[in-house]
């Protein structure tokens, strides 16, 4: 059974989050792998603002995300094969920045929001264990 | 420790008999002006039998990388004091500038020889290329389709201190 133990690999191409520091919670690309504990990073800069530099290994998480761009690649070319594979429109798809979105979300509730979203809450639990319920009975 | 590179150009204080002295310049690194002053002053002496009070600083001023967004291989050789003796020793160390390279140079010998910052004169900082690097653990990096996973991820305390889990260290 060919399952792979790792799927996520740092190279060339590969699109991070920044988990760390200033630029927390931004995307960038791997440009350039320095050594065994920093990798040069750029966002593109024109698109997600972090601008090209060296990051540890220890403030970026990987994603599945790989483009395909050369080693060390300008800028231009950066921006071309980020937008040519549409990466922020795939990151925003995953289930990763779809949580990291509702998370915001629910800490920028407001009063009368936080309500609304109890009642919600209510109507589908109700709705669960009247199913729920039924299902039970017919296995009785 | 963060390191800035300095160039300090200095000279013995002319006199009547000796109205324009030899020149010196020299490329240092130090965390800022004041430190670097101190170290020029600390070479003039062994080196050139110059001490502060004698000359005069004509300029000092920082010097930046050509190419600080650039991956370069540092070449460095330097002569350190360890505990029972001098000795010279060329380290290579991937870096995007000088400065940077010459922090983990410092951070390397600390660790490595347990050499204090003070006791190591760098004789030359040299971007080589990558035909030219000798040190394996540099050559390991000169890969265009260099690729490696993170194994093992011990990440960032976050939460509180007691968890009833323990963390998860495999990510993908």
């Amino acid at each position: 059974m060919s399952q792979r133990v790792f799927r996520r690999f740092v190279e060339v191409g590969r699109v991070c989050l920044i988990n760390y520091g200033p630029l927390e919670g931004k995307i960038c690309v791997i440009v350039d792998v320095i050594d065994e504990n920093e990798a040069l990073v750029d966002g593109p800069s024109s698109i997600t603002g972090v601008s090209r530099q060296s990051i540890p290994f220890s403030r970026i998480s990987l994603t599945d995300i790989t483009i395909n761009i050369p080693r060390s690649c300008r800028h231009k070319t950066l921006v071309k094969a980020f937008n040519q594979e549409n990466v922020l429109e795939r990151w925003a798809k995953t289930k990763w920045a779809r949580k990291i979105a509702s998370k915001e979300t629910r800490a920028n509730l407001n009063d009368f929001q936080r309500f609304q979203v109890m009642i919600a809450k209510k109507k589908r639990n109700r709705a669960v264990r009247a199913e729920q319920a039924k299902l039970l009975k017919a296995n009785a | 420790m963060t390191y800035q590179e300095f160039v300090i150009v200095g000279r013995r204080k002319p006199t009547d008999s000796n109205p324009s002295p030899q020149i010196y310049r020299m490329r240092l690194f130090a965390p800022n002006k004041i430190v670097a002053k101190s170290r020029f002053w600390h070479y003039m002496k062994t080196l050139r039998k110059l001490k502060s009070t004698q000359g005069e600083i004509l300029s000092l001023h920082q010097v930046y990388d050509q190419s600080p967004e650039k991956v370069k291989n540092f070449a460095i050789s330097l002569r350190y004091r360890s505990r029972s003796g001098e000795h010279n020793m060329l380290k290579e160390y991937r870096a995007t500038t000088r400065c940077a390279a010459v922090e983990k140079l410092m951070n390397d010998m600390a660790g490595r020889h347990r050499v204090d910052p003070s006791r190591i004169q760098i004789l030359n900082v040299a971007s080589v290329d990558a035909s030219e690097a000798r040190r394996v653990t540099t050559k390991q990096f000169l890969d265009s389709k260099i690729q490696f996973p993170l194994p093992h991820r011990v990440l960032r305390r976050s939460g509180s201190r007691f968890k009833a889990q323990r963390a998860t260290t495999h990510f993908s």
